[in-house]
């Protein structure tokens, strides 16, 4: 079976239906790319009995887009180009075939898909909201490859254009009709091959804008191709945005901008040009491992025990009111989950729920949240003052205050109301799940269930696994966790189990090298300009330094009551001056590294900083303080991986990048290290690790891949 | 002294040109780059970048070479100025370098310029020429096609032999190219990938006959008839009866994209850098010339380059005359004497094109890998201007 079929009907139009055997979804194949020319062709053959052609699809969707796994392998920009080239080429002849070539959009049509509706001279999509149109090729780090930016460029303008691809804009059928990017919607398969007929006999004589006479780019003047004010002001936002790190970003604005001042062709060679050059970017690379397949592993399942019956919440309780059981209620009600919300009184439960209804109040003021939705979410939560209102509920989290005695005493209060079978879980970050366990009549059924703050918009949450952690409760935990929209990783019982320990690092890092006489703007600054969302300093003052120290002094505790040693760090002296002496805790004491205006400005460093940790005569390499944020973390994660903290790479990837702001283009920690190579990784960390002590020294497994040239990624 | 001369291949100044998707200041930078590159140069060590760029609008306003050479990662200390004397503007930047370095004040200048008439558009630009009418009044002159034209026409030069010049310029071209001749100074110009765009001047037609050429539309008829610049001509020259429109497509230099540069620098700051001189910068020389004929500039300026060196023309051993128009060759080969075996002997601007800004810098380079082919000792390269100019610079090989 061919993956283009070609049918005539009496009429003399052709309808080409793309339908890849062996494939859930088209995509931009060898195998397609074949079928499209051999249609391209006998359409140029046939063409003195054609009236005009249709494209569509025959799976559920129209066309997935690019072949990733082959683009994941391309390394020479040559070829690329050259692929890029013959692939339009083929378009340009459907084009230019002296024939309305029509699109049907019969379901979802993104990347390369959309781009072979642009090369249509009329496009008709069913009015489906589910259906998603767009060019989504940058979140990847590529460009859209097809004539997608030279053609949406054409039809929009620059501007327009630029941000759509930019930001990796989907959008559905309607919000495409308001663009004027498809003609007309329809409400089923067969009124909307009426409508792609009707259009072909009405239109014989159909081209593109681009190819009549006096055709002018939409926006453009004598002096520039796109509204000056804009194109003066867009590369630099995104600088800001992005820091100079997303390079494909860089690419599709600067080709968009670029496209516009040449004809078609030349502006498609230019397109091409800058395809294989992101193809080939390690930052290419990073992002499609990781968000693309690493997740899709993740989302599907890798790390969910087999054989265990899918599970749906229909009821949870959450014990404790504050930031953490407010935002865990609320995403639950989001999904249609009735969420019990308890605390020591029902007051606390109320004000709690109140804070959810402001929150939400504010969502439908900015039009995100209908009302209606609002009045659903709030309905589904249930303030409760004691322990029977969470009565039959089929998962308990707790997320009250972190003590371990507290933390007991709720979990033996609230397990005794959960359903048959239920599960119970605790949303400590700091606390070894398998010591809290102990509280539990079913340590089989406790997990660990890490949220991030503020829930609603943190994507990640950790999955901890107790030592007596059921494979059944971590599948269920597991299917919650989706059931949220949420991504689950799963991590085995370590104090600050995956992401707190390796982001314990980068926060110790910058006391570090405030301790060393580094200027605190440069520590912060460095960290920005590396992709971390803030500087060190900034999230300690957020994160409470005396939580930290209170923190380190219960390790101290625990280590030594285990005889275990201590590990020292060079922030802790920082830290205790920072709590102890100077009473600079962080924001929420009247300060810390940062001093907070009462009238509400902006925030600076504290001057004090100077005095109290002077600076060196010498400044460090700003190369050197960028390395240490990204080394640090990413050694602290092979450690991870050494000690079965994380048992798969993909953990470590994910967590990092979705829940402590490991830069993005990364990859993440242990992806970054495949960027470098494990060799030059090595070599580097070792550099640091004479400069700055002996915590950058390459773990053993780090030591081994070095040698054998063995990558996280495989 | 000239340590060395790089230029970018030229190409046709059309939407199909090789080079139209190329921004004049990645060209600009990538010919940097490779100037840095052939010579292992230490960017510090620059004192200033001058880069000649006529049509100064849009992508190609502003100064152009400091932003390619930061592009280029050279040294960001490295200043630039852009400058315009119309299509003397390469050569004059390169003259502008010798000074600097003769005066002492800096001992490592970089010279050339840009143009990409492909992405601009020939006279695209409105000048104050065009916005006052005021001085068309008082000046009376006439657009660089008419010049030209009104030039053949006074030095008694018909269609025939501007034609037979324009073939010459074409074979010659051709062969040169087909030698190698111009490899020397070429430096193919390449996409972020590596991948090559153009490594050779495309603009070049062996092929051309006689007969073709004279098929060729008179371009600047209509213009001259219809838009009355003959008759404000006239007004200046009464004695011209008629103006006979003999240039063409054919016998005009052609519309292009390229950039070319030259390093200019002391003999000290070449022995300390371990650079070996390829020749000496004699002379220099600009000039006025009656704004209406225009083009008429060359032999003046030539005589008085010449004059400044103590030298006269038959000390000279090649020329290089841009190929404006045949034309305006064939006007200095009439005012001079200067015999055709000495002038554009591996063609010119009507073969490979004349990218306004950098053509003069782009000579250098040719005349000075001719004469080391040739191993002969003095060249000189002039050009004439718009508004009425000329200017030339004389060089010697070591």
């Amino acid at each position: 079976m061919s993956a283009i079929t070609y049918q005539t009907d009496d009429q003399g139009i052709v309808t080409l239906t793309i339908d890849m055997p062996g494939q859930a979804t088209n995509t931009m194949t060898p195998v397609f790319r074949e079928a499209y020319g051999a249609a391209v062709a006998r359409l140029e053959a046939e063409r003195a009995q054609i009236t005009g052609v249709i494209l569509t699809s025959g799976k559920p969707t129209f066309f997935a887009g690019g072949d990733l796994k082959s683009l994941l392998a391309a390394d020479d920009a040559a070829a690329i180009f050259e692929r890029a080239e013959a692939a339009k080429a083929l378009m340009r002849r459907l084009e230019k075939l002296g024939r309305p070539v029509v699109a049907a959009i019969t379901g979802t049509a993104l990347g390369g898909g959309f781009e072979l509706c642009l090369a249509c001279h009329a496009r008709f999509a069913l009015d489906d909201a589910k259906i998603q149109l767009g060019l989504p090729e940058t979140s990847l780090g590529l460009i859209p490859g097809a004539g997608g930016v030279v053609r949406l460029t054409r039809l929009l303008g620059v501007h327009a254009a630029a941000q759509l691809i930019v930001d990796s804009t989907l959008f559905d059928p309607q919000r495409a009709l308001q663009m004027k990017l498809v003609n007309a919607l329809a409400a089923d398969r067969e009124a909307l091959l009426a409508q792609c007929r009707e259009w072909i006999l009405a239109n014989p004589a159909a081209q593109q804008p681009w190819d009549q006479k006096g055709f002018r780019l939409p926006g453009t003047s004598a002096d520039a191709p796109a509204d000056l004010t804009w194109l003066r002001t867009a590369p630099t936002l995104l600088l800001k945005k992005h820091r100079g790190l997303y390079p494909a970003l860089e690419a599709a604005m600067s080709c968009a901008v670029e496209s516009a001042e040449v004809d078609f062709d030349t502006a498609s060679r230019i397109e091409s040009r800058y395809v294989a050059r992101m193809a080939i970017h390690p930052v290419a690379k990073n992002l499609i491992r990781t968000f693309f397949f690493q997740m899709n592993e993740v989302k599907g399942g890798k790390s969910r025990p087999e054989g265990v019956a899918p599970a749906r919440f229909k009821r949870i309780g959450i014990l404790g009111a504050g930031l953490m059981g407010q935002g865990i209620a609320q995403v639950a009600a989001a999904r249609s989950i009735t969420a019990v919300l308890k605390d020591t009184s029902l007051e606390k439960a109320e004000q709690g729920k109140a804070k959810v209804e402001q929150n939400l109040a504010k969502q439908v003021e900015k039009k995100r949240l209908t009302s209606e939705k609002m009045a659903a979410m709030l309905q589904a939560i249930v303030p409760a003052g004691d322990a029977v209102g969470l009565k039959d509920c089929e998962l308990i989290i707790e997320a009250v205050f972190e003590n371990r005695e507290v933390k007991r005493k709720a979990t033996q209060e609230a397990e005794p109301q959960l359903a048959a079978g239920g599960i119970f879980a605790s949303n400590t970050s700091t606390l070894p799940i398998t010591g809290l366990a102990e509280a539990s009549a079913r340590p089989e059924n406790f997990i660990g269930l890490h949220f991030f703050s503020p829930v609603e918009r943190m994507a990640l949450v950790e999955i901890i696994k107790g030592k007596k952690t059921s494979a059944e409760t971590l599948a269920r935990a597991y299917d919650f966790v989706l059931q949220l929209g949420k991504t689950p990783i799963v991590v085995n019982d370590s104090r600050g189990f995956f992401t707190s320990r390796v982001f314990g690092t980068f926060t110790r890092e910058g006391a570090a090298m405030l301790a060393e006489g580094v200027d605190p703007a440069l520590i912060e600054n460095a960290a920005v300009a590396a992709g971390l969302p803030v500087g060190p300093l900034a999230v300690m003052d957020e994160t409470s330094m005396a939580l930290a120290w209170s923190v380190r002094e219960q390790t101290i505790k625990d280590l030594r009551a285990e005889g275990r040693p201590v590990p020292e760090h060079p922030a802790w002296a920082v830290i205790g001056k920072m709590v102890n002496e100077l009473n600079r805790p962080g924001r929420a004491g009247a300060g810390g590294y940062y001093e907070y205006p009462q009238s509400g400005g902006k925030k600076q460093l504290w001057p004090g900083l100077a005095q109290h940790f002077p600076r060196a005569a010498q400044s460090l390499p700003a190369e050197d303080i960028r390395d240490r944020f990204l080394f640090i973390q990413a050694l602290e994660s092979v450690r991870c991986l050494e000690e079965g903290v994380i048992e798969h790479p993909r953990e470590g990837n994910i967590g990092a990048t979705l829940a402590i702001g490991y830069p993005r283009w990364t990859g993440g920690p242990l992806q970054f290290i495949d960027m470098m190579g494990a060799k030059a990784f090595a070599r580097r960390a070792s550099e640091l690790a004479s400069r700055y002590g002996e915590r950058f020294a390459p773990p053993k497994r780090l030591a081994q891949m070095a040698e054998s040239g063995e990558t996280f990624s495989a | 002294m000239i340590y060395d001369a790089v230029r970018t291949p030229r190409g046709k100044g059309r939407a199909d040109g090789a080079l139209h998707e190329v921004p004049p200041v990645r060209l600009l930078a990538g010919l940097l780059g490779e100037l840095q590159r052939r010579n292992a140069l230490d960017t510090a060590q620059v004192e200033d970048l001058l880069v000649g760029c006529v049509q100064a609008r849009g992508e190609q306003a502003g100064v152009l070479g400091r932003l390619a050479a930061l592009a280029a990662g050279w040294n960001a200390e490295l200043p630039a100025m852009q400058l315009s004397r119309y299509c003397g503007s390469g050569l004059d930047a390169v003259a502008l370098a010798a000074q600097k370095v003769r005066s002492g004040w800096e001992e490592l200048v970089v010279a050339g310029g840009v143009e990409s008439m492909s992405r601009m558009g020939i006279g695209a630009a409105a000048g104050a020429r065009d916005l006052l009418p005021g001085l068309q009044f008082d000046l009376k002159m006439v657009p660089q096609g008419i010049s030209a034209d009104l030039l053949a026409t006074m030095d008694g030069h018909t269609r025939e032999d501007v034609d037979a010049y324009a073939l010459q310029s074409q074979q010659r071209a051709a062969q040169a190219r087909a030698q190698g001749r111009f490899a020397r100074s070429i430096a193919a110009v390449k996409d972020a990938n590596g991948l090559t765009l153009l490594a050779e001047d495309e603009a070049i037609r062996g092929d051309a006959t006689m007969e073709a050429l004279a098929k060729l539309k008179p371009a600047f008829a209509d213009m001259g008839e219809l838009g009355g610049f003959d008759a404000v001509a006239q007004l200046k020259y009464p004695q011209v009866e008629r103006i006979r429109h003999v240039h063409t497509a054919g016998n005009s230099s052609g519309v292009v994209d390229g950039a070319a540069l030259v390093l200019v620098g002391s003999e000290s700051k070449g022995r300390a850098l371990g650079l070996t001189p390829r020749a000496r910068i004699v002379s220099a020389a600009a000039c006025g010339a009656e704004p209406t004929l225009m083009l008429s500039g060359p032999g003046a300026v030539t005589r008085m380059a010449l004059a400044k060196a103590g030298l006269t023309l038959e000390d000279v051993d090649l020329f290089e005359v841009n190929e404006a128009f045949a034309s305006v060759v064939l006007r200095f080969m009439d005012d001079t004497k200067v015999p055709l075996e000495k002038v554009n002997v591996n063609g010119g601007a009507i073969a490979m094109g004349h990218p306004l800004g950098a053509t003069g810098a782009m000579l250098v380079g040719t005349l000075l890998d001719e004469l080391e082919r040739r191993q002969l000792k003095r060249g000189l390269v002039t050009l004439c201007a718009a508004d009425g100019m000329g200017v030339a610079t004389l060089i010697e090989r070591l």
